[in-house]
């Protein structure tokens, strides 16, 4: 049996089933990532002023995490130039730009593994403060996104772009929702990063 | 995104968001050395994340040409994105209207 509505849209929304349902999944993530935003706002403000001192002794590493923000930035602009490529028809710079998004993801998380290691040797772990464990908890999550969106980066550029040849908006169009997904873990951190490293 | 888009115009705006985003993050760590109190620093550092967040939601997304469908299902997840953050906030302020009553109890009239 064949599924309706994975290329053309549904006449109710104007939209394909791929479409309504990764911004229905992205829903969900926003209140996800939210319900641990507002953990942090109330552990903040019930610090009683310990904030700052337990940031500075937690000693996060700016400089790497600046990179850190560059680097899916970056990967954020592959992204979109992989769907334009297959917009334009072209097979082999979509697998570029695919291939990019994925190796950018890769580096961020072996970034973000320095950071972690640093702070193992230090002894700084979950338990031993509020902050390192709200620190860990959303990076740590989010970590698992970016390993998320790079299994499914990856499939689409790898085996799942056989499809170009079968059925191209098709294919389009998931890269276009598997995009949708990865620049939302670029947005995350875009807040995660000021939160714990710079304010 | 709409069916007719003109990729070549699409991508330059891409590489101009990008450069945007790269700005964006480089004032955000400078900002953050100026000597400026905490709620002050808050206020700068959420508003050019929010910036941020917003091109790459706009352009990267493709927000700024999607249909009302989304954008009304997005306005609701906004509205209780909301309330989520305004719980812990309101606590602070009961808990600060709790501690003021308690103070003006005990003071000597």
């Amino acid at each position: 049996m064949e599924i309706p509505y994975t290329v053309e849209a549904h006449p109710e929304t104007g939209l394909n089933n791929g479409k309504i349902g990764i911004w229905l999944f992205l829903t969900s993530e926003v209140m996800l990532f939210g319900a641990l935003f507002a953990t942090f706002i109330m552990l903040r403000l019930g610090s009683d002023g310990n904030w700052a001192a337990m940031q500075a002794e937690a000693e996060l590493n700016i400089p790497l995490a600046t990179l850190n923000t560059a680097v899916l930035i970056a990967s954020s602009l592959t992204m979109v130039m992989a769907w334009a490529s297959l917009m334009r028809g072209q097979l082999g710079r979509f697998k570029l730009f695919g291939w990019l998004t994925v190796a950018c993801g890769g580096v961020f998380l072996v970034i973000k593994y320095f950071e972690y290691t640093a702070k193992f040797e230090h002894h700084h772990y979950p338990e031993s403060s509020t902050f390192l464990a709200i620190y860990f908890a959303m990076t740590g999550l989010h970590a698992l996104h970016v390993i998320g969106g790079m299994a499914w980066n990856a499939y689409f550029t790898g085996p799942g772009s056989k499809l170009f040849h079968t059925n191209r908006q098709w294919l389009t169009d998931r890269v276009e929702h598997s995009g949708l997904f990865w620049h939302f873990v670029d947005l995350v951190w875009i807040f995660l990063f000021p939160v714990f490293y710079l304010l | 995104m709409s069916e007719h888009v003109d990729i070549d115009k699409q991508v330059r705006v891409y590489f101009l968001v990008f450069g945007a985003l790269m700005v964006g993050t480089l004032v955000t760590v400078l900002a953050a050395e100026l000597d400026v109190s905490v709620p002050v620093a808050l206020t700068i550092g959420l508003f050019i994340a929010t910036a941020k967040a917003s091109l790459v939601a706009c352009f990267f997304m493709h927000l700024i040409d999607e249909k009302k469908i989304i954008y009304w299902t997005l306005a609701l997840t906004v509205a209780f994105f909301i309330a989520l953050m305004a719980l812990p906030l309101l606590t602070s302020v009961a808990d600060q209207v709790g501690e003021f009553a308690e103070v003006e109890a005990h003071e000597p009239h």
